[in-house]
């Protein structure tokens, strides 16, 4: 165990020194982050040249990234457009981004699993057809439609809960939006866990449970769960890190000044340290994220471990 | 959980004399979308303690689905029992509740299935599925539970059980994990063990050594048995009588002996026949022609008509009946005379 959890460690270095110079490389290279800096009016060459040298610009690409990268391991990301540093942007996005994927991951655990669990157990009746439609037709709208509709309709038809969020962003005002945000992803959690559990409704291990004579819910929860939310639980694992960084459109309907609305605005006004910055600090996410599945995995079943 | 019940160990008046397992007339049939299947068609047999009964049949024959039927694991629907009784110590078993019938289940009859790799739980260690047997039925701690699990795999003879409690099954032998099935059957003691082709996943030198455990387990604990197996030669060493079924219903019954020697139905004949010998060497096998029945179209009068050599016209209309061949003896063929006397 202890040993594959370094090599998975090792694995990430390659992967993120790649994506992060990809990044830094098509926003840097392809763009003029000196001419972004002065919007619609023309640079004055002497204060342009200034800039570029303070900046590095007029050094090689990889060498700009080794200092980038220098940079970031200090702490420091840069300044964003407004003169703020990124690190203080980071400082106030990410917290929001945080609460709104923790609303969101726990709609996708409760409600997703329990309709799951629910129609896995019911294949063929009724209430399973309906909710297996209804998940394809969340599966099939964009979020933007969802997300407007609810908005309307929960904040200005019916008044419910505030159509905008504030930009504390509490909890109990992330609710809504953090639905909007989820829905997708539940909607897959719900069929991946119908799909999962009707399997195991027919492995031979779960007629062995029965044949010992144990009670039935030991026999749907230690038995039939265990084994059923294998992959669910690394598939809502993975979704961590989507969520993470991939709320833009959420966060631009409800007006949340989380990552996502920064990374907007960044790309908006084509500020290359609030971009570069953000999407390192993603990428580091995701690769956590995604070790922690695999750490997860491997816990949950054994035949991954030891294999 | 603490589910320490007694299930009335009170015998029934009868009980003493009654035979430990008995089935009447019992029927399975599964609907299905082609129509019903008819799984099992009056199925008598029993089984007494410290007796090994085999119950001997092609795929198909409805030899597992009515040892399901008496171990209440059958999925109702798309199963059903329209008519029949299983009479467990002298108790109607199918007029019993879901919750009597669990409680019988593990503890008065335990069932060893065929593929111990797919039957045990991958995710759970073997200690913990022995173990929980204690903590469900016996209402043991957890500590407790597992030194029990190293007690059984020791019983069943498993290397160095007290390193291996906390293994997987993935990480044993298929010879080893057939063991932990046993001792998973055996952990409380049962009257009755049903063994569902429990052999036929292994290697013949492992067969060998899994079955002589059984037989050895079973006598040290009288237990009866159930063998539910395809394989003439398993049944041979270990059975002390055997039932031959075909499209749902016994054809033939008899002390093991018998039907080595003398089978009484053209069935357990051709079985025999197909079985490759020694002294045949080179000439082609032997094979019963034909395919067995669909079951929710299964042949009039003799289910067994249209594959047999003997078949006459009483044959495609009227079922025969399972007529007593000596003493302790039936076959259900209208020539079963005929049959013997060749």
């Amino acid at each position: 165990m202890g040993r594959y959890v370094i090599r998975r460690l090792l694995q990430m270095i390659p992967v993120f020194i790649g994506s992060t110079f990809l990044i830094f490389f098509m926003v840097y290279a392809l763009g003029d982050p000196v001419a972004a800096l002065f919007g619609d009016r023309a640079p004055d060459p002497a204060t342009a040249a200034q800039i570029r040298a303070e900046l590095h610009l007029n050094d090689p690409l990889w060498k700009q990234y080794l200092i980038y990268m220098k940079n970031i391991f200090t702490g420091d990301f840069g300044t964003a457009f407004n003169g703020e540093s990124v690190v203080s942007l980071m400082r106030s996005a990410f917290p929001v981004t945080i609460r709104l994927t923790i609303v969101a991951i726990l709609f996708e655990i409760i409600i997703g699993i329990s309709l799951g669990v629910l129609t896995g157990m019911r294949r063929g009746k009724p209430d399973d057809t309906g909710v297996l439609l209804l998940t394809l037709v969340v599966i099939s709208v964009p979020t933007f439609v969802t997300g407007y509709v609810l908005q309307y309709l929960f904040g200005v038809q019916w008044g419910w809960v505030s159509p905008s969020v504030s930009p504390e962003a509490p909890f109990n005002e992330l609710i809504l939006p953090g639905l909007v945000l989820a829905l997708v992803s539940l909607a897959y959690v719900t069929r991946l866990t119908r799909t999962s559990i009707a399997e195991n409704t027919r492995a031979d291990y779960l007629r062995t449970a029965v044949a010992k004579g144990l009670p039935r819910h030991r026999i749907i929860i230690r038995h039939l769960l265990r084994n059923s939310l294998i992959p669910v639980v690394t598939f809502i694992g993975t979704d961590v890190g989507f969520l993470m960084g991939g709320a833009i459109v959420t966060e631009r309907i409800f007006n949340i000044h989380g990552v996502g609305y920064q990374l907007y605005q960044g790309i908006l006004r084509n500020n290359a340290p609030t971009v570069v910055g953000f999407v390192t600090i993603l990428v580091l996410v995701f690769l956590l994220a995604n070790l922690l599945v695999d750490l997860l995995y491997a816990v949950l079943d054994p035949r991954i471990r030891y294999a | 959980m603490t589910v320490i019940d007694d299930i009335s160990d009170v015998p029934t008046p009868d009980a003493k004399l009654a035979p430990l397992l008995e089935v009447r007339d019992l029927h399975v049939e599964f609907h299905t979308r082609d129509g019903v299947a008819k799984a099992v068609n009056g199925v008598n047999y029993s089984v007494n303690a410290g007796e090994t009964l085999a119950v001997l049949g092609e795929s198909g024959s409805g030899k597992s689905v009515s040892a399901q039927a008496v171990m209440g694991i059958l999925d109702m629907p798309p199963a059903r029992i329209p008519k029949g009784e299983i009479l467990f110590q002298g108790r109607d078993m199918l007029k019993m509740s879901g919750e009597e019938r669990r409680k019988i289940r593990g503890r008065k009859i335990a069932m060893i299935f065929q593929d111990a790799l797919s039957s045990l739980n991958p995710v759970l260690s073997v200690g913990y599925q022995l173990g929980e047997m204690y903590r469900v039925h016996q209402g043991l701690s957890r500590k407790d539970a597992k030194a029990k699990a190293i007690e059984l795999m020791d019983r069943v003879r498993i290397p160095a059980a007290r390193e291996r409690v906390g293994d997987y099954p993935h990480q044993f032998s298929g010879g080893m994990r057939q063991r932990i099935m046993i001792a998973m059957a055996l952990a409380l003691e049962p009257d009755l063990i049903i063994a569902d082709e429990p052999t036929t996943a292994l290697d013949v030198t492992v067969q060998a050594q899994v079955m002589e455990l059984l037989a050895e387990l079973q006598a040290e604990y009288n237990m009866g048995l159930i063998l539910i197996t395809h394989d003439l030669g398993v049944v041979a060493d270990v059975a002390d009588k055997i039932a031959v079924m075909y499209a749902g219903r016994i054809v033939e019954d008899a002390p093991v002996h018998d039907i080595y020697s003398k089978p009484a139905h053209p069935y357990t004949k051709g079985l025999l026949q197909s079985i490759p010998r020694l002294d045949q060497k080179g000439q082609e096998l032997y094979a019963i022609k034909g395919l067995p029945p669909n079951l929710t179209r299964i042949p009039s009068g003799c289910a067994f008509n249209p594959r047999c050599p003997m078949a006459q016209d009483i044959c495609r209309t009227d079922v025969p009946q399972l007529h007593p061949v000596g003493t302790a003896r039936g076959s259900a063929c209208h020539f079963w005379k005929e049959t013997l006397g060749e």
